[in-house]
C-alpha cells in the first residue's frame, strides 16, 4: 500500500469528527471517499494534508510514518491536494502559476524562457497545449483545474487528493478532467477522489470508502457495488422512494402569474411564461443557457427591459428584489456563499433577516418570536447544528442551503425561485430538499426550480422549460417530461458547450 | 448582559490597566473633588476631553460596521463649527445656530452616503473628497478668519456643567447611549451588520442596503456635527483650519481599539467609546505623568500598539490556552481522567 491510515481520530469541541477511521490507498488506484455533509470527509483530508493535527492514529506513506504539520510539509512528503475552488492565481500566467515558488533562476532573476519551456513540458504530459503566457483566468474552469492538478502532481507526486474537483464543471469538462486523472493513475499515483456525484464515482473510481458520522462504514471495490447499496451505506437508511418517482402528474392549476415578453439584452431573449398555483416549473439547460439569468430577471436583480408581469390583480412591479419580494416572490440563489448566507450572523438572524427586512427596521421581531421561528425551521428542515446561535459560516454547505431556504419559507412567498437548490449537497440533504419541494406545492406555493440534474427536474416538475443559447426553446409537460425529450431539446441544433470546445486538445 | 460584559472585557481591562499605569506615575490621577456644584479631577477631565473622539467614534462604528470608512468627519466638524459660529455672530440665536450646524452635518453625511451607496465609489476615496474639500468650505464660511463669538449659551455646550459633570461628557454619553439603544431595540443593528457582512445577500433578502448605507453616513455626519459644536463652543471660536484636525484618525483608532473589525459586520458602540476613553487617558496621562512633551506621540503610539497586539486574533488562541490551563489546573483534583485521554 502506498498510503495507510489506521485508527485516525480527531475530536472537536462537542463532536468526534473522526472516530478510529481506517483508510488505505494503493499506487495506481483511484479511491473515492464518500459521505454526507459532516461525515468526516474534509476532516480526514485536512488531517492528511496537515491542515489539522490529528488526535490519534497513524498515517504511513510508503512504509514510513508521517505527521505533516502543514500543507507545505504534506506536499514535500508527496501528498498534493486540488480543491473545488481552484486555488491558483487567475491573474498570473499559466506558466507563472505552474512554476510559482520554484521558478528557474539565474543570479536571483527568473529565467522566463526556461520557465515557459518547463511549463509547456509539464502540460504536454496532460495532452494540453496552452499558451502559457496567457493569464490563467482567461481559460475555462476545467483547464484551470487541470493546471492545478499538474502543479500539485509536480510538487508532490505520490498521492493526489481531489476534493470535489468537478462541482463547477459541465459534462464535457468533467470528461476532460477525468481523462487527466486516468492518465495519472496509469502513471502510478494514488488518487483520493471526493465527490457528491455518484455517477462520477462509478465512472472513475476503483474502490469506494464511505464515511458516516465520523466512522468508516464500508470500503468496497466499485465494481462490486450497486447504486442503491452505496446510497444505503451513505444514508444508513433506505432512500425514500418518493424522491425517485416523477412528480404525481396533477391536473391543470388555477393560473397565478403571467409573464409576457420578458427579456433583457445580453441576458435572456424575451419569453412568455405562465405559472399556476402550487405548480412546479423546471428550468433545464446547460450552464450559460440563460437559466440563472431568467431567475435574476424575474426577481428584479437584473430587471427585464421588455415585457410585463401580471397576476390576477393586475401588473406587477419586478424592478428590484425589494419590489419582487413585495409581489410575493422569493429567490434562493445558486451561489449561496456570496448571494445567500450572511456568514457572520447566527442561524437565527439569517432566518429572520428577510422577514425583518420586509417588516421594516422600526418594527423588530420580538426575540422570543425569532427564537421560535429559528427553532421551528431547524427542526422542520433538519438543520444540523449545536444551536440556533451558531454562526452560519460554520455550518456545512447543505445546512447553509437549508438556512437560506428557511429564510424564504419564513416569508411565505407565493412564488419561490430555487436556483440549483441541491448543488454541492449530500444525498441525505438532497432527498430532504426534494421532499420539501413536494410539501410546499401542496400548500399552494408555486416554484421555479433550476437544476443541472435532469433526474431531479423530472422528479419535481409539473412542466419543464428548456433553455438554449439564452432562449426558452421548449416547454414539456406530462409524459413528455423524460430524459430523452429534455436532452433532445437541449441538444437540438445547439452548439456543443462552449467550454468543451476550448482547449480540449 | 453577560454577553455584553464579555464583549467589553478586553477594552475595560485595557482601560483599567492604563488608569493603573498613569496612577503609578501620577498618584493624584484618581483624585476627585466636588465644589461649586461640579465634580473635578483628572478623570473628569478625561471624560470631558474624550467628547469629540467619542462622538466621532459613535458614528464611525456604524460606518465601519458596513465595511466602510469615513475620513471626512474631521472636516465636517470644521464646517459645522463654522456654520454655528457664523449663525451666532449673525445674531440668529442659539437654536437656529445648532439646527443649522446639525443640518450641515447631515447634508455632508448625505453627500458621502450618496457617493458610496448610490454611485458605488469606494468609501475611502469617496470620503477623502469631502476631507479635502471640507476645510475649504469651512474657510469660505468663516471668510478665512477664526470666527470668535461671545454667546454664553453656546459656550456652555463646550465648557458648562450639568448635574455635576461637564456638558461635553453628558453629550457623548447620551449620544452613544441613544445610538446603541435605537440600534439594538430596533432591527437596525442587525440590518447594518448584515449589510456590512454581505451586502449582496442582504439585498437579495430584501434589505434596503442603499438607504441603510446612506443613513449610516448621515448618522456619522450628525455625530461629527455634535463634535464640531463641542470643539467650537469650547474655544469660543470656529477655526476652519484646525477644528477636528486628524480627529478622524483618532476616531477610527477608537473603533479599532474597541475590537470592531475594519472588515465590517458585528459592532459595539460601547466598546468604541471605551476605545475613545482609552485614547484620551493615554493623552492626558502622558502629560500628567510628566514626560517631556516631545515623547507624547511616541508613547501614545507604543501604548496603542501594545493594546492592539494583545487584542490581535493571532493571540486569541494563546489567551484561550492560558485560560483553559488555569481552569484545568483548578479542576484536576475533581476530574482525574481528563489528562489520561
Amino acid at each position: 500500500m502506498l498510503l495507510t491510515i489506521r485508527s485516525l481520530t480527531k475530536t472537536f469541541p462537542g463532536t468526534k469528527a473522526l472516530d478510529a477511521v481506517d483508510f488505505d490507498l494503493a499506487a495506481g488506484e483511484v479511491h473515492a471517499l464518500l459521505g454526507e455533509n459532516g461525515a468526516g470527509k474534509s476532516t480526514l483530508i485536512k488531517c492528511l494534508t496537515g491542515a489539522y493535527r490529528r488526535d490519534g492514529g497513524a498515517i504511513t506513506l510508503e512504509g514510513a510514518g508521517i505527521d505533516p504539520q502543514s500543507t507545505v510539509e504534506a506536499q514535500e512528503l508527496g501528498i498534493g491536494t486540488v480543491y473545488q475552488e481552484v486555488n491558483l492565481l487567475p491573474n498570473l500566467t499559466v506558466a507563472q502559476n505552474l512554476m510559482f515558488g520554484r521558478e528557474p533562476r539565474r543570479w536571483g532573476l527568473i529565467r522566463n524562457r526556461a520557465m515557459r519551456a518547463q511549463a509547456r513540458a509539464m502540460l504536454r504530459d496532460y495532452g494540453l497545449s496552452l499558451d502559457v503566457d496567457r493569464d490563467l483566468g482567461s481559460y475555462s474552469v476545467a483547464i484551470q483545474q487541470i493546471v492545478a492538478i499538474a502543479r500539485a502532481v509536480a510538487l508532490s507526486g505520490k498521492v493526489l487528493i481531489l476534493d470535489e474537483p468537478t462541482a463547477s464543471l459541465d459534462a464535457a469538462e468533467v470528461r476532460m478532467v477525468f481523462d487527466v486523472v486516468r492518465g495519472l493513475r496509469a502513471r502510478g499515483l494514488g488518487i483520493v477522489f471526493v465527490s457528491h456525484f455518484l455517477d462520477q464515482v462509478f465512472d472513475l473510481s476503483d474502490r469506494v470508502t464511505v464515511l458516516r458520522n465520523g466512522r468508516r462504514v464500508a470500503t468496497e471495490r466499485t465494481r462490486d457495488l450497486d447504486r442503491v447499496a452505496l446510497i444505503e451505506h451513505m444514508l444508513g437508511r433506505e432512500l425514500e422512494a418518493a424522491t425517485q418517482e416523477p412528480a404525481a402528474r396533477r391536473g391543470p392549476r388555477p393560473p397565478m402569474l403571467r409573464f409576457a415578453g420578458m427579456g433583457r439584452r445580453g441576458a435572456v431573449q424575451p419569453f412568455d411564461m405562465q405559472v399556476g398555483q402550487g405548480e412546479v416549473l423546471g428550468l433545464a439547460g446547460l450552464l450559460g443557457s440563460g437559466r440563472t439569468e431568467t431567475a435574476e430577471l424575474l426577481f428584479g436583480l437584473k430587471p427585464a427591459q421588455t415585457g410585463r408581469a401580471r397576476d390576477q390583480g393586475g401588473a406587477l412591479d419586478l424592478s428590484t428584489p425589494r419590489a419582487a419580494i413585495a409581489a410575493g416572490f422569493g429567490l434562493a440563489p445558486e451561489d449561496r456563499k456570496t448571494d445567500g448566507i450572511v456568514a457572520d450572523l447566527t442561524i437565527r438572524e439569517n432566518i429572520v433577516l428577510g422577514l425583518q427586512a420586509r417588516r421594516g427596521w422600526a418594527r423588530p421581531i420580538a426575540r422570543a418570536e425569532q427564537n421560535r421561528l429559528a427553532e421551528d425551521y431547524i427542526r422542520r428542515l433538519d438543520i444540523r447544528t449545536t444551536g440556533r446561535e451558531k454562526r452560519v459560516g460554520e455550518l456545512s454547505g447543505g445546512n447553509q442551503q437549508k438556512v437560506v431556504l428557511a429564510r424564504w419559507l419564513a416569508m411565505n412567498p407565493r412564488f419561490l425561485i430555487l436556483d440549483e437548490p441541491t448543488r454541492g449537497i449530500d444525498v441525505g440533504a438532497h432527498a430532504e430538499i426534494l421532499r420539501l419541494i413536494h410539501d410546499l406545492t401542496a400548500q399552494g406555493m408555486a416554484l421555479l426550480v433550476i437544476s443541472s440534474e435532469i433526474d431531479e427536474l423530472i422528479a419535481v416538475s409539473d412542466r419543464v422549460i428548456v433553455l438554449r443559447d439564452r432562449r426558452h426553446v421548449a416547454e414539456l409537460a406530462g409524459e413528455d417530461i423524460a430524459p430523452a425529450r429534455i436532452m433532445q431539446a437541449i441538444a437540438a441544433t445547439g452548439p456543443a458547450p462552449a467550454a468543451a470546445a476550448q482547449g480540449a486538445a | 448582559m453577560a454577553g455584553l460584559m464579555r464583549r467589553l472585557a478586553p477594552q475595560l481591562v485595557a482601560l483599567a490597566a492604563l488608569v493603573g499605569l498613569v496612577t503609578a506615575f501620577y498618584p493624584a490621577f484618581l483624585d476627585l473633588s466636588f465644589g461649586g456644584g461640579r465634580l473635578s479631577g483628572p478623570l473628569v477631565d478625561v471624560l470631558k476631553r474624550a467628547a469629540p473622539v467619542a462622538l466621532l467614534a459613535t458614528g464611525m462604528t456604524l460606518v465601519i460596521a458596513t465595511r466602510g470608512i469615513d475620513l471626512s468627519v474631521g472636516a465636517i466638524m470644521a464646517i459645522c463649527g463654522a456654520v454655528a459660529a457664523t449663525a451666532i455672530t449673525a445674531g440668529w440665536g442659539l437654536p437656529a445656530a445648532l439646527l443649522l450646524a446639525l443640518g450641515a452635518g447631515a447634508a455632508a453625511g448625505l453627500w458621502n452616503g450618496v457617493l458610496v451607496a448610490v454611485l458605488g465609489i469606494q468609501p475611502f476615496v469617496a470620503t477623502l473628497i469631502l476631507m479635502t474639500m471640507g476645510r475649504g468650505i469651512a474657510q469660505l464660511i468663516t471668510e478665512g478668519r477664526i470666527m470668535t463669538f461671545t454667546d454664553a449659551g453656546f459656550a456652555w455646550i463646550g465648557s458648562g456643567t450639568a448635574l455635576g459633570l461637564p456638558v461635553p461628557a453628558w453629550l457623548w454619553i447620551a449620544t452613544a447611549a441613544a445610538f446603541a439603544l435605537v440600534l439594538r431595540r430596533t432591527a437596525l443593528g442587525m440590518l447594518v451588520e448584515a449589510t456590512g457582512i454581505n451586502r449582496r445577500a442582504s439585498g437579495l433578502a430584501g434589505v434596503n442596503a442603499t438607504v441603510l448605507l446612506v443613513a449610516v453616513y448621515v448618522a456619522a455626519g450628525l455625530c461629527a456635527a455634535l463634535a464640531g459644536l463641542v470643539v467650537t463652543a469650547d474655544i469660543r471660536g470656529a477655526d476652519a483650519n484646525n477644528a477636528g484636525l486628524w480627529l478622524e484618525l483618532d476616531a477610527i483608532l477608537a473603533v479599532v481599539i474597541g475590537g470592531n473589525s475594519l472588515l465590517g459586520g458585528r459592532f459595539s458602540i460601547a466598546a468604541s467609546v471605551i476605545g475613545a476613553l482609552i485614547i484620551q487617558t493615554i493623552t492626558i496621562g502622558i502629560r500628567l505623568a510628566g514626560f517631556p512633551s516631545e515623547y507624547n506621540l511616541i508613547i501614545k503610539a507604543v501604548l496603542v500598539l501594545v493594546i492592539l497586539v494583545l487584542q490581535s486574533p493571532r493571540l486569541a488562541p494563546e489567551w484561550q490556552f492560558w485560560r483553559d490551563s488555569l481552569r484545568a489546573a483548578r479542576n484536576r483534583p475533581a476530574d482525574g481522567k481528563g489528562a489520561a485521554k
